[in-house]
């Protein structure tokens, strides 16, 4: 489903990510771990072209999306993105939220982006939260708005950029349980996150990533059981 | 002393009138075409439309804001009733005009300033999360960004607008009609200082005291949703 091959990325002097290849495939879920500056926001956000990479291309759905003629707006309404600090529209309300992109993107009426808006906010359990504005919500809330927001778009993929990491720890759970619900539903998702439980647990495959590249790869069992690659251990033996 | 403003109030309030008139229509002019002008102008600031490694739109208006805001208004106004007739007779531009244009040219380097901050101000993250979600540049701007950098912009706009409003008396060194220069007019004609100009100051109040409550009020309707 998204094929990367060679990438590259500089802010300036810093060379962040030093030549990524990666394949993921549909219904896979992949963690993305690694120590802090290790460049795996960056590969994600290289994913939907929220970063542009400077060399290297990124296959999604077949398209290459790195080439400079395609419209990458297209292809980003098949790539939910969820942030490490929600990005909830302040100025709207919670059902707006959501109704937004799928009725100004001309993918469903205003009645049918209602009906769904409201189908997903019950989902996650903000159904009475609908005519709310966001600065009534708690951390754990936004950020499970935000992932429904991402949802009414029907994307083909999820990114997930630290969407814990924001939060009061007894919030992580009810933000950690709805991600792990999509991942049963057979959703594909990447999720760069620092919970090694919850990595080890909904993963299919484990991405260790360290000074711009991907150290090691491997099913949780392999990656945190038995890590080949120096780095993996050391990291790990650091956060476990 | 207000017997003596009674008997000016009851006699000259045509001239007050007049010189309200002008200071209304002059501030009127300047804050709409500033507010026009100043928000193409620090949409030209933020452009970040390039030749080799210059930002020609950024760096010009860059210079216009610097030189506008590091210059005296005074100053500026001299220039354009001096400058523009010489530049263009054929316009046969009235003082009126000349210094109607000086406020707007000074007044749209302070609205662009004003406005660019506003919508610097707007956290990244917001951008990131509409493109993320497929909206394209114009309607993340238009859904997103602008509609927050309203409510950050008005206080300063507003303040800006009070600005012009009192500024426009230094055009009375032009006498272009507004109220000072009735004020001078009064003075020269009754040899009388100080009542008429409690009289002007008052009139002044009431006009920037006024547009800040109706924009305290705009402002709280904004504020509504968060």
């Amino acid at each position: 489903m998204i094929k990367v091959v060679n990438l590259h990325k500089s802010f300036g002097d810093l060379h962040v990510l030093k030549g990524v290849n990666e394949h993921i495939k549909k219904g896979e879920v992949v963690s993305v771990i690694g120590p802090s500056g290790s460049g795996k926001s960056t590969f994600l956000r290289c994913l939907n072209l929220l970063e542009q990479p400077e060399e290297g291309q990124i296959f999604f759905e077949g398209v290459e999306i790195t080439d400079k003629k395609i419209d990458i707006n297209v292809h980003r309404q098949k790539m939910g993105m969820v942030f490490q600090h929600f990005n909830v529209f302040p100025h709207m309300t919670v059902k707006e939220n959501i109704t937004l992109a799928p009725t100004l993107l001309k993918k469903m009426t205003a009645a049918e982006a209602d009906q769904t808006a409201l189908e997903l906010l019950n989902r996650v359990g903000l159904a009475e939260k609908a005519d709310e504005y966001p600065k009534r919500l708690s951390g754990g809330q936004k950020q499970r708005l935000a992932i429904v927001r991402a949802l009414a778009m029907n994307p083909d993929v999820m990114l997930f950029d630290e969407p814990t990491s924001a939060l009061d720890p007894e919030m992580v759970g009810e933000v950690l349980n709805v991600i792990k619900e999509l991942t049963v539903s057979g959703m594909t998702c990447i999720i760069v996150t620092h919970e090694m439980g919850f990595a080890r647990e909904v993963s299919d495959r484990v991405l260790f990533m360290d000074e711009g590249v991907i150290m090691e790869s491997g099913t949780p069992d392999e990656v945190f059981g038995n890590p080949q690659n120096p780095r993996t251990r050391d990291f790990l033996s650091k956060v476990l | 002393m207000l017997e003596t403003m009674g008997k000016l109030i009851t006699q000259y309030w045509f001239l007050f009138a007049k010189g309200t008139g002008y200071t209304l229509l002059l501030s009127g002019i300047t804050v709409f075409c500033s507010s026009i002008i100043g928000s193409l102008f620090a949409i030209a600031r933020m452009s970040q439309w390039k030749i080799g490694k210059v930002r020609p739109l950024h760096t010009l208006v860059s210079a216009y804001v610097e030189v506008i805001r590091g210059t005296p208004m005074l100053v500026q106004l001299y220039f354009f009733y001096f400058l523009l007739p010489k530049v263009v007779p054929q316009l046969d531009l009235s003082a009126f005009t000349c210094i109607a244009i000086a406020c707007i040219v000074n007044s749209v380097a302070y609205v662009a300033e004003i406005i660019r901050a506003g919508i610097q101000a707007v956290d990244k993250g917001q951008m990131e999360a509409a493109r993320s979600l497929g909206l394209n540049q114009r309607q993340t701007m238009l859904k997103i960004i602008i509609p927050q950098a309203a409510k950050n912009v008005l206080p300063a706009l507003c303040n800006e607008f009070v600005t012009v409003i009192k500024e426009t008396s230094i055009a009375s060194t032009f006498f272009v009609g507004e109220l000072m220069t009735q004020y001078k007019t009064m003075t020269a004609a009754l040899y009388l200082t100080i009542e008429p100009l409690l009289i002007v100051a008052v009139i002044y109040f009431v006009l920037t005291f006024t547009l800040s409550k109706g924009i305290a009020v705009l402002e709280r309707r904004l504020q509504s949703g968060d």
